[in-house]
């Protein structure tokens, strides 16, 4: 039988000087599950897009999706369980899942929140290997009042360009004109439209607060355009973000910036603590990072209950006695101001 | 083969305190107070002003330092560009500013 490893064991250079649990330990810190009130779903690593910092790897060539059987059993832990009261939807770019847009309406018929990490292009790109439109999207995300979510890493064409490739900013600020035009972002609708700023490089985001009224004021000079919030996050050192950083020898300097950077405050806070997340196969992690290391959830933390945690036998309470698996990446979300999907968490 | 200005050497900073520590905790205090935090400039402020210094004190270490250091505080390219050309006119005209000198000289020379 298949159980969870209570620590991970490396062979790596990375063994003790980024051990994770070593800092929560110094700062006589233990971070064990809160609740679980978010579930957050990766339905597909099929995007429209291959941005240089994506640490799911996904691209127009990627085919994994989520099976209508386990849209099914994520909708039933929804219904049966009040006390998850969010349902965030993200891939890839998940509108590219056949049966997104049935997802998305249950769950709100449910009474579920349900947050969509959209990344704005997706509406005039359509789907890359159907050719499929997606023209729709805004007028579908506000008819259903989804929150949206969306990447912006900067409110100038050449950081958001570098970023997320040629052209990308000017389709994004079109795409969040027809956001706009739905009422996102606007006083009064209730429609919450957020962007999310990643840096551009191996360094820290600025201050969300201070970063947001910028992005505020300039994209309305500028373009016009209005939001609710700025999330900033900090990138993970995984997958292609680390390869970019080792191919330029610039890995260890990163690793040790967010190192120093360690703030206790930003480690109470967290996401792991309060949300879960589940791949296209069922399985579930401990947050989206976690499931691109696959590093899989015990359903809970003693003896054979450390079986590997899915939809299928999904366990509420016995998944809130788990041990979060943490590792050297989960200090870029307690550097600084921390990090998560969220954006700041201090 | 060894070269003057090493980008790993700038880890060392802390180490010019080995010959002399009073006088660098001194320093790195009052260094961190200056530029670590808010005051009446915003770190973003005063990351570029570091900026502009080290391109006209010409020092690699703080360039890279400060170029870091005013992302992390939200400043766009433009504005450490622009930044850096204030750095650059204020020499120009360090130097424009000494031909009053030359011509108040030469002016004492010519019959």
């Amino acid at each position: 039988m298949t159980v969870i490893p209570l620590k991970i064991e490396r062979a790596d250079e990375w063994s003790d000087k980024y051990d994770f649990e070593t800092q929560l330990e110094r700062h006589g810190l233990a971070l064990p599950p809160l609740t679980i009130e978010t579930l957050q779903v990766n339905v597909t690593k099929t995007c429209n897009q291959v941005c240089r910092h994506c640490h799911v790897d996904a691209s127009p060539a990627r085919t994994e999706k989520l099976s209508r059987a386990g849209i099914e059993r994520c909708l039933e832990i929804l219904e049966q369980h009040p006390q998850i009261k969010n349902l965030d939807i993200t891939g890839g770019a998940p509108e590219l899942h056949p049966d997104f847009e049935e997802f998305v309406e249950r769950a709100v018929a449910l009474g579920k929140h349900v947050m969509v990490r959209h990344n704005l292009t997706v509406t005039f790109d359509g789907h890359p290997q159907t050719g499929e439109s997606k023209r729709h999207l805004p007028e579908f995300f506000a008819r259903n009042r989804c929150e949206v979510i969306s990447s912006l890493p900067y409110y100038h064409e050449y950081f958001t360009d570098a970023q997320r490739g040629k052209g990308v900013f000017g389709k994004s600020i079109e795409s969040l004109k027809l956001l706009n035009a739905q009422g996102y972002g606007l006083d009064g609708t209730g429609l919450l439209l957020n962007l999310v700023y990643n840096p551009v490089g191996p360094y820290l985001p600025a201050p969300q607060a201070a970063l947001e009224a910028d992005y505020k004021r300039e994209l309305k000079q500028k373009f016009g355009i209005v939001f609710n919030g700025l999330f900033t996050i900090t990138n993970m050192p995984i997958n292609r973000f680390k390869l970019h950083l080792e191919k330029s020898g610039q890995l260890e300097a990163y690793m040790d910036k967010l190192l120093a950077a360690f703030n206790p405050q930003a480690a109470q806070g967290v996401m792991c603590r309060s949300l879960i997340s589940v791949d296209h196969e069922g399985h579930i992690y401990d947050c989206d990072f976690n499931q691109m290391l696959k590093l899989q959830a015990g359903m809970s933390d003693s003896g054979a209950d450390r079986r590997p945690a899915t939809i299928f036998n999904f366990d509420f309470d016995r998944l809130l006695r788990r041990r979060i698996r943490f590792d050297a990446h989960c200090l870029g979300c307690t550097a600084g101001a921390g990090s998560s999907c969220g954006g700041a968490v201090t | 083969m060894s070269h003057y200005f090493e980008s790993e050497d700038l880890k060392k900073f802390g180490d010019i305190a080995r010959h002399g520590p009073e006088h660098a905790e001194l320093f790195f205090k009052y260094y961190g107070a200056v530029t670590g935090r808010d005051g009446a400039l915003s770190k973003r402020e005063k990351s570029l002003i570091a900026l502009a210094v080290a391109h006209a004190m010409k020092c690699p270490y703080c360039i890279d330092a400060y170029t870091t250091a005013c992302l992390e505080s939200g400043a766009d390219p433009e504005q450490m560009m622009e930044a850096v050309h204030v750095a650059a006119a204020m020499q120009a005209g360090i130097t424009l500013v000494h031909a009053v000198q030359m011509q108040n000289h030469l002016e004492k020379l010519i019959l």
